[in-house]
């Protein structure tokens, strides 16, 4: 079975959106806490979190819950592009 | 069951939100009951047995409700769990009794060093999603050794994979046996043998007659129940203090006020720079490569374990899958950015009202925890103003109050005297009761399913007997569930001393053994059967070495095996004089106790052995890479198999027998 140029097309794309998913996610989950000690020296206005712990607190788990949702639609946007989405 | 058609399968799934918010109505309304027996003065003791014993009779009746005699109902929920849905009872999968009553606990204990477990226990799914999840679900197995098998060439892959799963998911059940065991002793007041087998029977009444099915609508109501008892304390805690219903938002104040207070105890000699652990001041307990290194290893440990990944594959669709995972994440998110809110605001209650306050002035919020020996002031159970000065007298010098060093508190504490320390009636104490009771026995429930599914479904039918009927396999599949909790609950039973650590384990150990053989298996067509089992073996060898020499035979690891002395973040080593410890009479003894002087302080590259999966999972990468390389490339046929995965469209790969 040879792969068609359509599913070939369709791969390119779906591992093109797997690195920069990948990519967001390390910036995210890694690269913001490697600065965490100048992060920290800045303080939210109003709520006081020093910067660098609301990071690994709460803001790089928002990033990830707000990833997934953008993930599911565009991967689906991506498999209906090439047809090779399921039926509703 | 099976003559249940499926005109009333789609109606069932119809009418889940009705249900499910009758359910949630009830629960509150049984939660005002309680409230209101005890403002008429039934004792609290009764209040928390009708707490457990109300919600354990919910979730069995749910449990016998959605009994089934379809294989595929048993193995995977007829793959028809909404992703919503699907995301709730992912998210109790996932929250174990340790997420609910020690992620708080250990936050307070390590301020900012703690968020590598918040950060690793949610990071995870971002790979699951975008990486394994959805392939899976395409693929259409029972169980992740399924995939395996096929992918890799049949039974010696499926063996391997077997093997992994048994090895991760049993510590981890074992640790939720004990936590179950250890929340109904302290709530109940039972005997912690006798709470374990309660907690037992909890577990199996969900899990026996329905399998997957039954667990899943459980593990729903779990959910709601956990979730309710997690945020209603630190809510109104919230409410009192600041005036604003949202604690994620008003625990910044304290997060500043505790570091005013720490300053201000250092001044007053309250606390010396040795014993403090500034809240917001990051590495102090870990050094970053292990900061880092077990965030890693969380996350990609989450995107391999077999328990979590099979909740995908009850979706309907590959679709729903995706939507599905990142509901999950939601729904785990809601319990993981508050634990660091617990943390604080006990932080600050343990600093300004407790620590320089005078002995005889002490909250009687603590005296119930120092009775039970969590806490200790002056090194005696804090049971009662009395037994402090007493304890403190006897110290040559001590000031009066109470010092950061005098100090000592369990960490479960936080969460379960949470609802005392903001003067909360009884009966939300017994709600978080119920919760913590319902984050352990789904965790539990889904663990306990992976085993027994896997011996059933993967050992039992396709290695041993290809050709047995249905209701053998499903028999099968229940006598082997009820011998796996019954060996968890007996070895829980017995307090194994490396219980907690073993959680951290067990996610190491299905990084190294599974994560590279999943990923190259869907996303490298050129992976070869010989090239997978030959890295599953070498990363998941190397992970599982690694761990049991540095713990049990540390001795052997510095003498044979390049191994040194780890240091700590201030750049001490760990084990002060190598040559020493070495000569001690039982150095190079086996299965050394935790007390050892090497157990846990010795390795490579000064690597936490938490984070060995660091270590197991590059090697297992390469090892396929090369071994792969090395050999033919797989079948046109494979490889047709592999375009069909990262298709959604189409039939599932692989088609089982469900008669």
């Amino acid at each position: 079975m040879a792969t068609s140029s359509n599913d070939e097309a369709h791969w390119r794309k779906t591992t093109r959106l797997m690195w920069t998913y990948l990519a967001i996610w390390a910036f995210f989950g890694y690269v913001v806490h490697f600065f965490v000690i100048p992060l920290n020296s800045i303080t939210i206005p109003i709520l006081k979190f020093p910067l660098g712990f609301y990071m690994a607190a709460q803001g790089s788990l928002i990033a990830f819950v707000v990833m997934l949702f953008m993930f599911a639609r565009q991967q689906d946007q991506i498999d209906r592009e090439f047809g090779v989405a399921e039926d509703e | 069951m099976a003559t249940q058609s499926s005109a009333a399968g789609s109606d069932f799934i119809k009418n889940l939100g009705r249900m499910y918010g009758f359910y949630t109505g009830g629960f509150l309304a049984f939660v005002l009951f309680l409230a209101l027996l005890e403002w008429v003065g039934v004792p609290n003791r009764i209040l928390g047995y009708l707490f457990v014993f109300f919600t354990l009779a919910v979730y069995a009746v749910i449990g016998i409700m959605t009994r089934t005699a379809q294989v595929s109902e048993y193995y995977v929920a007829g793959r028809r769990v909404p992703a919503f849905y699907n995301g709730m009872a992912t998210g109790a999968d996932w929250m174990s009794a340790a997420s609910f009553v020690g992620m708080a606990g250990t936050l307070f204990l390590l301020g900012y060093d703690g968020l590598t477990w918040v950060l690793g226990w949610t990071g995870g799914y971002v790979l699951v999603s975008v990486l394994i999840g959805p392939y899976l679900r395409k693929f259409g197995a029972y169980t992740v050794p399924d995939f395996m098998a096929f992918r890799f060439g049949g039974n010696l892959a499926r063996g391997i994979a077997v093997l992994v799963l048994v090895c991760c998911s049993f510590t981890y059940v074992t640790a939720q046996i004990f936590g179950t065991g250890i929340i109904a002793s302290r709530f109940l007041g039972m005997d912690f043998t006798i709470a374990v087998y309660v907690g037992l029977a909890g577990i199996l009444v969900c899990s026996m007659l329905g399998g997957m099915r039954a667990v899943t609508w459980t593990q729903i109501a779990q959910y709601i129940v956990l979730i309710v008892a997690y945020l209603t304390p630190i809510v109104i805690l919230s409410t009192k203090h600041y005036g604003i219903p949202i604690p994620e938002l008003t625990y910044g104040t304290a997060i500043a006020e505790i570091t005013a207070r720490e300053q201000q105890m250092l001044q007053q000699g309250l606390a010396t720079a040795a014993n403090l652990k500034p809240h917001i001041q990051p590495f102090f307990t870990y050094t970053p490569l292990n900061f880092f290194a077990i965030c890693l290893c969380m996350m990609v440990g989450t995107a391999s374990l077999p328990h979590i990944l099979m909740r995908y594959f009850t979706t309907p669709s590959v679709r729903e899958a995706r939507q599905s995972v990142a509901w999950s994440l939601f729904f785990i998110f809601l319990l993981y950015f508050s634990a660091p809110a617990y943390a604080a605001f006990s932080k600050l209650e343990v600093y300004t009202n407790i620590i320089g306050r005078d002995l005889a002035s002490i909250r009687p919020w603590m005296f119930t925890w120092g009775d039970l020996g969590l806490i200790q002031i002056c090194g005696k159970n804090a049971a009662s103003v009395q037994a402090v000065i007493d304890a403190c007298k006897a110290i040559a010098g001590h000031p009066g109050v109470v010092r950061l060093q005098d100090f000592v508190i369990n960490t479960d504490v936080i969460v379960l005297s949470t609802p005392e320390i903001a003067g909360l009636p009884y009966v939300i104490s017994g709600l978080v009761a119920a919760g913590g009771l319902a984050a352990a026995l789904s965790t539990a429930d889904g663990l306990l399913l992976a085993i027994a599914n896997a011996l059933s479904h993967d050992v039992y039918y396709k290695m041993l007997d290809p050709n047995a009927p249905t209701v053998r396999r499903l028999t099968v599949a229940r006598v082997l569930l009820l011998v796996v909790a019954i060996l968890a609950a007996f070895t829980a039973s017995t307090r194994p001393a490396d219980i907690l650590a073993m959680v951290g384990w067990a996610f190491s150990l299905a990084m190294a053994g599974n994560f590279p053989a999943l990923v190259m298996g869907i996303w490298w067509k050129r992976a070869t059967s010989t090239g997978a089992i030959a890295g599953m073996l070498a990363g998941f060898g190397l992970c599982l070495f690694y761990l049991l020499v540095t713990r049990y035979f540390p001795g052997f690891g510095v003498k044979y095996a390049f191994m040194t002395t780890l240091y700590t973040p201030a750049g001490a080593p760990m084990v002060k004089d190598m040559a020493a410890a070495m000569a001690a009479p039982n150095a190079m003894d086996s299965w050394v106790t935790l007390a050892h002087p090497l157990a846990n302080k010795v390795g490579w590259f000064n690597l936490t052995n938490i984070a060995c999966g660091l270590l197991g999972a590059p090697l297992g990468f390469l090892v396929i890479y090369v071994v792969s390389l090395m050999g033919k490339e797989p079948s046109a046929e494979m490889q047709a198999y592999v375009d069909e995965i990262r298709k959604p469209r189409g039939r599932t790969v692989l088609e089982e027998k469900t008669a």
